[in-house]
């Protein structure tokens, strides 16, 4: 019975938030690992980017709200979604197109492209402030738990509560079927093949016929989806604030860089080890020992959180410092900065 | 930190931009072709399948690399450049493939002038280029590595990779290994295969047996005749020259970016200077 509560409150108070978080970052830090692999830098304006695609998002759930359209149980923002990502879609392809074309051109260097990116970052900072305020905005509407405290505790007979919201669930199933397509598209499909090729060997694709433009292209496009969808997500499952989604860059890169830069499966990966350091360390771990302690000698007295959540941003910041001081390329064989 | 992108690609002209000649370039340039041996090559190519007559030019902006340079070779045979370091052998190759700025020449295909044709053009036209390095999509497999090749092909290429695997058969056995994975040999292999698949008429290699071992390098050798058999023309720079020129049909001993001495295989072998000076005796 003891063991049991210390399993569901593991479950409730780490495992379930942080898998959300890490399905969160793995699909940022995808889009983050595309445009290194593919564009060949590191895209500072990526947080902005997913802000930007949310904005789009949240205005079109508001629409659908006012016009009484709603998807039952399920979250309007889900119809807004497709919405939102055509909007960042266009937007992206007009920055690439007025902005990085012309370094791309010039066969920049990448450090010029990352404080190109970074000029972009503000640019976007401001529209995103502009359309939408720098407030907290709850966008979230339908059902709210799938299992709440009560029913659990009811069922099951245990001390723990387990919650699980569906914002949570929505999360993770759409977090999966989005990583499914995008490796069906890159491994499966022509266009994929040759993205992949393309950031393989940038001269030999050329020669192979592969038509960079286009690649370019297609690169920001699926960049667009997976930004719109992480921000969107996110917005759902906390809340959407713009300047949240710019301090997101930290853990992103950290999850990109972690699995190894331009790797997608590294992307992945690299979210939940991110995610789950994160919430596994600034979680106060008391009442879990608690549960497991054979005495009450033993129980601690303490919290046994190491540390507050306020300082955690510097979880990313040092895995971050260590995987590039002892495995630059990554956990996967990433290309090294 | 090393630079990541240091080592990307070639660090030629960009194949990426266009192709645009420095100077006036016409057809009058036979005329002014290079004297001495290098006369007979530059007459050779008149009637050559491809053929970089006279070609003058370098690097970007670079000083001239190569002076009036001639090479030819017929339909279905094998040419090879040999020559010195820095002779410009594999400049020479690079442009016939349009990969830098030629100032006087020109290229010719089957009759027709290419010289103003960006690298990928060239590849519609039915030549295939397989550069010395990073000839390959290392972190995709063998298979994938040969659908890229054919990207441009919107027909059934199924036929055109069976005849590849035949050629190389253990492509066929590693065909779902990443190409990267793979040793210096058969990387060269998955290179020679991947140029394959578009059906070229036209097969240029840049020191294929670089870093291969000597039985690789016979095998492969082996392998360029059985591709030139099915009608390939075949422009070849090597370092290994004497093996090289054995299997030539035509030989090109470059020095100093001007031909040197120009003749079949066998000739250039046979020819006590260009043992002497070339091939160490």
């Amino acid at each position: 019975m003891e063991l049991l509560n210390a399993l569901v409150a593991l479950a409730n108070y780490v495992v379930i938030p942080a898998v959300a978080y890490g399905s969160q970052l793995a699909l940022g830090a995808l889009g983050v690992t595309l445009v290194y692999g593919i564009l060949r830098f590191s895209n500072f304006a990526h947080g902005d980017t997913m802000a930007f695609g949310t904005t789009i998002a949240i205005f079109f759930t508001w629409a659908f709200q006012g016009l009484g359209v709603t998807l039952g149980p399920l979250p309007t923002a889900l119809l807004a979604l497709p919405l939102g990502i055509a909007g960042c879609a266009l937007f992206v392809l007009g920055t690439d197109k007025v902005i990085y074309r012309f370094y791309r051109r010039q066969r920049a260097a990448p450090v010029i492209l990352v404080i190109v990116s970074m000029g972009v970052m503000f640019v976007m900072n401001g529209v995103v402030r502009f359309m939408i305020g720098v407030d907290d905005q709850n966008f979230a509407d339908g059902a709210r738990f799938v299992i709440d405290a009560r029913s659990f505790r009811d069922a099951t007979g245990l001390d723990e509560p387990l919650v699980l919201r569906l914002p949570t669930l929505i999360t993770l199933v759409t977090a999966a079927i989005a990583v499914a397509l995008l490796f069906w598209f890159l491994n499966r499909t022509r266009t994929g093949k040759s993205m992949r090729a393309f950031s393989d060997n940038e001269d030999l694709a050329l020669l192979s016929g592969i038509n960079p433009e286009r690649v370019v292209m297609v690169t920001w496009i699926i960049v667009a989806a997976l930004a719109t969808t992480a921000g969107v997500l996110y917005g759902l499952e906390k809340s959407f604030k713009p300047f949240v989604y710019f301090q997101l860059l930290l853990p992103i890169f950290a999850s990109a860089i972690v699995g190894g830069l331009g790797n997608p499966v590294g992307a992945v990966v690299g979210g939940f080890v991110i995610a789950f350091s994160e919430v596994g360390i600034t979680y106060a771990w008391k009442k879990v020992l608690e549960y497991l302690a054979p005495t009450e000698a033993l129980e601690p007295s303490g919290l046994v959180q190491l540390l507050s959540t306020d300082y955690k941003f510097a979880v990313s910041f040092a895995i971050l410092i260590l995987v590039l001081l002892f495995r630059p390329t990554g956990l996967f064989k990433g290309q090294s900065v | 930190m090393s630079d990541p992108y240091g080592s990307r690609g070639n660090n030629d002209r960009s194949i990426t931009k266009s192709n645009e000649p420095l100077g006036g370039v016409s057809g009058d340039i036979a005329g002014t072709g290079p004297a001495a041996d290098g006369g007979a090559a530059a007459s050779a190519a008149g009637t050559a399948f491809l053929a970089g007559e006279g070609m003058t030019g370098g690097y970007g902006r670079g000083a001239d690399i190569l002076h009036g340079c001639t090479v030819a070779v017929d339909r279905g045979r094998i040419a090879v450049i040999v020559g010195p370091n820095g002779a410009g052998k594999s400049t020479a190759m690079k442009a016939v493939f349009g990969m830098l700025t030629l100032r006087a020449g020109r290229v010719v295909i089957d009759g027709e002038d290419i010289t103003h044709l960006s690298p990928q053009d060239r590849v519609a036209k039915g030549m295939a280029f397989v550069p010395q390095t990073s000839n390959i999509f290392p972190s995709m497999s063998v298979e994938e590595n040969l659908e890229m090749g054919a990207f441009l092909r919107r027909d059934d290429i199924r036929g055109t990779m069976a005849q590849v695997y035949d050629l190389f058969p253990i492509l066929k056995e590693k065909r779902r290994q990443n190409a990267g994975e793979l040793s210096g040999g058969q990387r060269q292999q998955v290179a020679v295969g991947r140029a394959l698949m578009t059906q070229p008429k036209v097969l240029m290699l840049d020191e294929p047996t670089a870093g291969v071992s000597p039985i690789v390098m016979d095998e492969l050798f082996d392998r360029i005749i059985e591709v030139a058999r099915t009608g390939v023309t075949i422009l070849m720079v090597e370092q290994n020259a004497r093996q090289a020129l054995e299997i030539a049909d035509i030989g090109y001993v470059l020095v100093q970016g001007a031909n040197a001495h120009t003749g079949t295989g066998a000739e250039l072998l046979a020819d006590p200077v260009v043992r002497r000076t070339f091939l160490g005796g």
